[in-house]
């Protein structure tokens, strides 16, 4: 089905923007020297060539790999997290006039053909933004901890500080047209980035759409301190403008 | 009482200290005249604990440690939300400095 799609009009817009640049691909990378390598890669293969990678003051040599795989690369001096690297990515996204991003994590949890399926449905102009959902099929093996406890746990905070239910909460993979980029400025530098990306997005009266990605595990995630961390963050963000 | 020696032995070391430190000119004149004050009540307080007596009493408190263990209580509160607070607007203003400094080396295309 999916093949029969490519060849339509949104798939000709597809292929127009990367061919012009507009499309950029943005990728927080924090150590990753030994899977980035393979996520640009992955990413050029898949006719991306695009690529974003925010090194957010890695010690190991994962701004070099993502240089040498092909990648644009933005260093940050120091070590700032995640949320942070995607907004410096967008901030230079928006300097150079991107119409669409998207936010592909480094350490090659993702499958490069998700992003087309999910343009498409950005180009239909259906939505404003498309946030990825490893619930929504069957491919991601996910280990049950997480699937019967982390993530209805998130889930629920998710609609508590946001408003808005969504399948899976923390998932790195969105697409962004340009308004959303605009409007979605991430100032939570930590974890916590993803539940400000759904305030916002609710907030701003964006429209948005869940999408099946698949995920592969390479290591579990983040870890109850994590967590309990993501959860602080929210409640100081709260209180402190 | 040994707890009074070694409080005093405390308050006097946050004495000295501050006075350093506004030596060093790391701390303002209004910032050394507080902690002075606050350091000598402290001494003052543990030697003669009667006066928290008839001090407490004003406030509608039993006895005078109770008084100032509520105060102490609601001032640190003050103090852990004031400093959390900087902290927190400090690391957005780090995450500024470092997304300026890492766009700015990026060449334009």
């Amino acid at each position: 089905m999916r093949g029969g799609q490519l060849k339509s009009q949104p798939a000709r817009l597809l292929v127009k923007l990367v061919k012009f640049k507009m499309l950029f691909i943005i990728v927080p990378a924090y150590n990753e020297e030994k899977n980035i390598g393979r996520v640009v890669s992955g990413l050029f293969e898949h006719g991306y060539n695009n690529v974003v990678v925010v090194d957010d003051g890695s010690d190991d040599g994962t701004s070099e790999t993502a240089k040498g795989a092909g990648a644009e690369v933005i260093i940050h001096p120091v070590n700032r997290g995640q949320g942070a690297a995607l907004q410096t990515g967008q901030d230079y996204a928006i300097r150079e006039g991107a119409e669409i991003v998207v936010h592909f994590d480094g350490d090659g949890q993702f499958n490069p053909e998700d992003i087309a399926p999910a343009i498409e449905l950005i180009n239909s102009g259906d939505c404003d933004v498309v946030l990825g959902s490893k619930l929504l099929d069957g491919r991601s093996k996910i280990p049950w901890t997480k699937r019967r406890i982390i993530i209805p746990l998130a889930r629920f905070l998710n609609h508590i500080f946001t408003g808005v239910k969504l399948s899976d909460v923390h998932n790195g993979f969105r697409v962004l047209n340009r308004l959303a980029l605009e409007k979605i400025e991430i100032t939570n530098s930590g974890m916590a980035h993803n539940t400000e990306i759904v305030r916002k997005i609710r907030e701003h009266g964006l429209k948005f759409k869940e999408h099946p990605v698949e995920v592969t595990y390479y290591k579990y995630g983040q870890g109850a301190r994590g967590g309990l961390q993501i959860v602080f963050d929210l409640l100081i963000s709260k209180i402190i403008k | 009482m040994l707890i009074q020696y070694l409080l005093v032995l405390i308050f006097l070391y946050g004495l000295v200290r501050s006075i350093t430190r506004f030596r060093h000119k790391e701390f303002s004149k209004t910032n050394l005249v507080v902690w002075i004050i606050l350091w000598l009540v402290g001494i003052v307080v543990v030697l003669i604990p009667d006066v928290t007596f008839s001090i407490a009493r004003v406030f509608g408190v039993g006895r005078g440690a109770d008084l100032v263990v509520y105060l102490s209580l609601a001032v640190l509160f003050l103090v852990v939300f004031r400093l959390v607070s900087k902290t927190e607007k400090m690391e957005r203003d780090i995450t500024k400095l470092t997304r300026k400094i890492a766009l700015e080396k990026v060449t334009k295309k």
